[in-house]
């Protein structure tokens, strides 16, 4: 299956290096937004499993309409990357959904078990929760095993 | 200012700032915001070229994304070191349910009865930690995106395979919550 992330417009090894630090600052910012909103906390992921506060909800909510109104705004003024090249968003492919709905639930357990989603697991790690390590070392295995087992999996 | 940088950012806050990182992917290099990815780019990086969901160029097509996931980690180290990170404020229902469970330490990110080295040797924490990781990486790579690529970026351009896979993210989520977190404490 064609991840839709894995499609790059920068093919210039000396370009894509000058704009890596850009990638580096927002991942920054994003890292600390998880961290000062505490959605990478395990309390408000069980919070938020529990449906007792709109906190995450809020958080979710709110980023989807801000992307949202964001993407419809760019598509609206035929906005380009810096680069010159056009922006485009794929859809993916649906079929039965087997693995959009066995794999995300198979996601959601691991999340309230470890309150954290792939992002949180590294926020995490760097804000001195050593151990969160051990998280992203079985979340890389565990993307191996799908890697693995994936010819045996339902994707249609 | 200064209120905001010692205390917990509120929704209205973090929801938007999260949601601004979508088109300022796209606005750099049209890349599609999902954290996942690196999950994968990480297995690639390190495989023979035997798997074939491995085989890829994963310098040319994650680099950006790797890089990005190195800025999370480091955003993390930042607000550690500079920024308040004091108490979870969570609802005092939470946290009654919390106690009734049997959690007993409330500061920190996460209970330390579990997320600590010491927990870690416990089965509570290798479930937790261990089996919740293997669980986080194989769900989000066979579902082919997490929260960032599902639920934030999917759900924006009302993607139908991604509110499927935000739909099973809350089942999951929602059954272990209720059925194995409260046998952990």
């Amino acid at each position: 299956m064609h991840n839709p992330s894995d499609r790059t417009t920068d093919d210039d090894a000396g370009r894509a290096s000058t704009g890596l630090v850009w990638y580096f600052l927002i991942g920054c910012i994003f890292g600390i937004v998880l961290i000062k909103s505490e959605a990478a906390s395990w309390f408000r992921i069980q919070e938020m499993f529990r449906f007792q506060s709109f906190h995450m909800y809020g958080i979710i909510l709110s980023a989807v309409g801000v992307a949202a109104l964001s993407i419809a705004i760019l598509r609206r003024a035929g906005v380009e990357t810096i680069t010159g090249e056009p922006i485009t968003i794929p859809v993916k492919t649906m079929g039965w959904g087997y693995r959009y709905w066995i794999g995300g639930a198979l996601f959601g357990i691991g999340w309230a078990l470890t309150g954290a989603c792939p992002g949180p697991l590294f926020a995490l790690a760097g804000s001195g929760l050593g151990v969160y390590v051990v998280a992203i070392g079985s979340a890389i295995a565990g993307t191996w095993i799908y890697g693995m087992l994936r010819p045996h999996l339902p994707h249609y | 200012m200064l209120e905001l940088l010692s205390h917990p950012w509120p929704w209205y806050v973090a929801g938007p700032a999260i949601g601004l990182v979508v088109p300022a992917l796209l606005l750099l290099g049209n890349r599609q915001f999902g954290v996942s990815s690196n999950l994968r780019h990480l297995c690639a990086a390190f495989s023979s070229g035997r798997v074939e969901f491995f085989r890829y160029d994963w310098r040319h097509v994650g680099l950006w994304n790797l890089t990005f996931l190195a800025g999370i980690c480091a955003g993390g180290v930042v607000s550690a070191l500079l920024l308040d990170v004091g108490d979870v404020m969570i609802s005092p229902a939470t946290r009654e349910a919390l106690v009734r469970i049997g959690v007993t330490d409330f500061s920190g990110l996460a209970p330390s009865e579990i997320f600590s080295w010491s927990g870690l040797a416990t089965p509570a924490g290798l479930i937790a930690i261990v089996g919740g990781g293997l669980l986080v990486g194989f769900g989000t790579a066979y579902a082919g995106g997490c929260t960032s690529g599902h639920a934030i970026s999917g759900l924006a351009v009302l993607d139908r395979a991604s509110l499927l896979a935000v739909l099973g993210f809350f089942a999951g989520g929602l059954a272990c919550t209720w059925v194995i977190v409260p046998w952990l404490f």
